[in-house]
């Protein structure tokens, strides 16, 4: 057993940082490590940094514009550019939609979309949950019927992120309602541009609108539109599902995080003394800290398998489960961290240029919207109760 | 990056394996149990003959292998067995007389020869005072200690003790014989099986192991190494208890069906399978780093001893739980799986004194 990264993976962790030491804009750092709201522009003005470079779609194949990285790469890639405060690269398009194109989607398909996806024609959003359908999904109950060359569809998607900034969205709809319900489900490739389509913003408990609800009336769809085999949709969506759930978990982001709960924990004082050697808040972030360390050689070990040919399948929900307990563990420090001053309501203060008057202590701002901003981590990309349904019966065979 | 044993160790691990599941069945380790010394000679002859032993020390020694992997390796079957012997004494003893050059007490430990055991921690006595550490005088070109050491493993069979005790310039380690002069041993079986016992010397004769008052390093060595041992050890338990713990889920039958099929049961025994996992990477990062600087090796170990303690008590009390009564009883080999797994949390520290010196290494290395 070797955990070290050999010369050649610390020769490309050098390369990331000259990159990103280079091209990453301050601005842009400054906002992500501030916990300020990034707008459409500045996630579209990262997506073009990266592209240029080459390195906006890592796990791509090299045909398609990926760049033949190691997972060992990947995983190097992740965590520098984390460190560094980079905006997170919107995955709807890239690391959801592609990968299922990739390998479902026609030719035509292919050369039609890929490329418009990394050079940011378009945005793509997710049309999965519905409000009758979220853990389980298969219950969906969107509908396309088949009239000519064209779908029809009519129903509702909720939850859709971004939806706001989207003009296309892959969408799972019912085609057959005959058999089981995973049999009569395909995956729908819509123009939000199509009459019929309205998008209505959902406010979440932090005030901010980061989700929305899509309704279909009457929408038509042309049939080439259609991804694989009509009815062969769940198959798809699974298959994109364990692809988001390795994105989840996030270990990058959860190192900068603890990074600076680590720098908070030193300034901050209770009792006249910094948090970092209080014994109940060193305790937890020690706990913490030691989960992380843990999970990081976990992910690794995930990693190392898929590179030996393995694919990873349960155990990305173990990465899920824990990955996003981390992060919401962090953001709970974080918000204790703040005592008092979590408390204070500014919603300007998350936005660029904010020039009022601060309150209390600088990182204080944005730790509570992002505590329950962060709640959804173990409800989306399926539950964490649904993950442990999925280690159950495929890990333990119970 | 490599996450697999190597084909030398692979090759360790599965004739070690073998050997006990040929040699060390339930009842053999039964009859283990009630010896007098708390483990079979036998078993002990026949390990050191397979090369277990010598894994454990590096080849300027005289070993083949010394390396934290090894360590991990052997460590790692002797769990899935939980097989009974001085192991871990060994172990620790060997790791300082290796440090001091001590070559050919170190080959007849890899021969079975001579047994030894680490005597370290200072006893308790029945008013809870622990003793002073173990003093030392200078006895002509040699020397004595004194002292009383506490739960001492396998002490009633060990040859030769390596103990600490304290010199004019700091700790020191002594080799002192166990029959000799001035030396009572007072032993015990153990709750998980095997034996321990108090050890208590006067002005007993004793050989320095290395330089007077410069043991301390060596001691630390010895206690990471023990710590990485018992990591291993202990996910290689929870492996055990998570197996059995499954098999019985599928075939018990209450209310019709096995109890595997309830969604509350199955979501506690994901759970588990999770944090096993971490503490599979917990024990892994400590070998990683027993070799690194000393803060930075004894964080990783802290680490690994809190996960493996707080994620064993876990597995351990499920298994028990999921079994119902069956779990409680003797007979059943997974309830000493489960006392095995328990008991590792006793020895070397626990998880909350591992968190606290997790904590305190921190603050030494910001």
């Amino acid at each position: 057993m070797d955990l070290n990264f050999t010369p050649e993976d610390e020769a490309f962790r050098e390369e990331v940082r000259a990159f990103l030491k280079e091209k990453l804009p301050a601005r842009l750092s400054d906002k992500v490590r501030t916990g300020k709201h990034l707008t459409k522009q500045d996630m579209e003005e990262w997506h073009a940094i990266l592209n240029e470079r080459g390195w906006l779609a890592p796990h791509w194949p090299e045909k398609h514009g990926g760049t033949g990285w190691s997972v060992t790469q990947r995983f190097i890639f992740e965590v520098e550019t984390a460190m560094a405060h980079s905006p997170r690269v919107v995955p709807f398009g890239l690391s959801m939609l592609a990968p299922v194109l990739i390998k479902y989607g026609s030719e035509a398909q292919k050369d039609h979309w890929l490329p418009r996806i990394l050079d940011g024609t378009d945005w793509w959003c997710q049309g999965y949950s519905e409000p009758g359908a979220g853990s389980d999904l298969a219950s969906l109950k969107t509908q396309a019927v088949r009239e000519g060359d064209h779908y029809i569809v009519n129903g509702q998607k909720t939850w859709t992120t971004l939806g706001q900034f989207a003009d296309h969205i892959f969408c799972l709809v019912r085609t057959d309602n005959s058999g089981k319900k995973q049999e009569g489900i395909s995956f729908l490739l819509i123009d939000m541009a199509t009459p019929g389509i309205e998008v209505r913003p959902i406010r979440l408990l932090d005030g901010d609108a980061e989700v929305n609800e899509v309704f279909f009336t009457d929408v038509k769809v042309p049939v080439e539109n259609l991804v694989g085999e009509e009815n062969k949709g769940w198959t798809y969506a699974k298959y994109l599902l364990t692809y988001e759930r390795t994105n989840i978990a996030g270990v990058g982001m959860s190192m900068a995080a603890f990074e600076q709960l680590k720098e908070v924990a030193q300034r901050q004082t209770r009792n006249g003394k910094p948090l970092a050697e209080n014994p109940m808040f060193a305790a937890r972030m020690a706990k913490l800290e030691i989960d992380l360390e843990n999970m990081k050689t976990t992910n690794l070990r995930v990693l190392y398998e898929a590179g030996q040919g393995k694919a990873p399948m349960a155990e990305s929900s173990m990465l899920k489960i824990r990955g996003t307990e981390i992060r919401q563990e962090i953001s709970d420090l974080m918000r204790r961290a703040a005592g008092r001053y979590a408390q204070p309501f500014i919603g300007e203060a998350l936005e660029e240029g904010f020039n009022g008057e601060p309150v209390g202590p600088a990182f204080a701002a944005p730790v509570s919207a992002q505590y329950f901003n962060y709640r959804k981590l173990s409800i989306f990309g399926g539950s964490n109760e649904v993950q442990r349904e999925i280690i159950s019966k495929s890990i333990l065979e119970l | 990056m490599d996450f697999s044993l190597g084909q030398d160790r692979q090759m360790l691990v599965d004739s070690l394996g073998r050997y006990l599941s040929a040699n060390f069945d339930f009842s053999t380790r039964e009859k283990a149990l009630v010896s007098a010394e708390g483990f079979s000679r036998d078993m002990w002859a026949g390990l050191a003959e397979l090369g277990v032993i010598g894994a454990l020390f590096t080849e300027d020694a005289g070993g083949y292998g010394g390396g934290a992997f090894d360590i991990g390796a052997v460590f790692g079957e002797i769990g899935r067995a939980i097989a009974l012997g001085p192991f871990l004494g060994t172990l620790m003893a060997g790791r300082v007389l290796q440090a001091a050059g001590e070559t050919d007490v170190i080959e007849s430990l890899i021969s079975g020869e001579t047994i030894v055991t680490f005597a370290h921690e200072p006893a308790i006595d029945g008013e809870g005072v622990m003793a002073d550490p173990a003093s030392t005088t200078r006895a002509g070109e040699g020397w004595t200690v004194s002292g009383a050491k506490g739960v001492v493993p396998y002490l009633a069979g060990a040859d030769v003790i390596l103990v600490t005790a304290e010199t004019d310039g700091g700790l020191s380690t002594f080799l002192v014989e166990r029959g000799a002069d001035g030396v009572t041993v007072s032993d015990y079986p153990l709750v998980d099986g095997g034996s321990a016992g108090e050890l208590t010397m006067k002005d007993a004769p004793a050989r320095l192991i290395g330089e007077a008052g410069a043991a301390q390093d060596a001691i630390d060595d010895a206690i990471a190494a023990g710590l990485v041992a018992l990591s291993w050890e202990a996910v290689a338990v929870m492996d055990v208890l998570r197996a059995s713990t499954l098999d019985y889920m599928k075939t018990r039958k209450q209310f019709g069906i096995p109890i595997g099929k309830f969604q509350a049961l199955q979501h506690r025994m994901a759970t588990v399978a999770l944090e096993i996992e971490q503490a599979r990477s917990a024990a892994i990062n400590a070998a990683a780093m027993l070799h690194e600087d000393p803060v930075k090796r004894d964080r990783a170990a802290s680490a690994a001893k809190y996960t493996v303690g707080k994620t064993g008590v876990l597995a351990a009390e499920e298994a028990l739980q999921l079994h119902g009564g069956i779990g409680m009883t003797w007979e059943l080999p997974l309830s000493h799986y489960a006392k095995r797994m328990i008991m590792i949390g006793s020895e070397l520290g626990g998880e909350d004194e591992h968190l606290e010196r997790f904590i305190a290494l921190g603050q030494k290395a910001a």
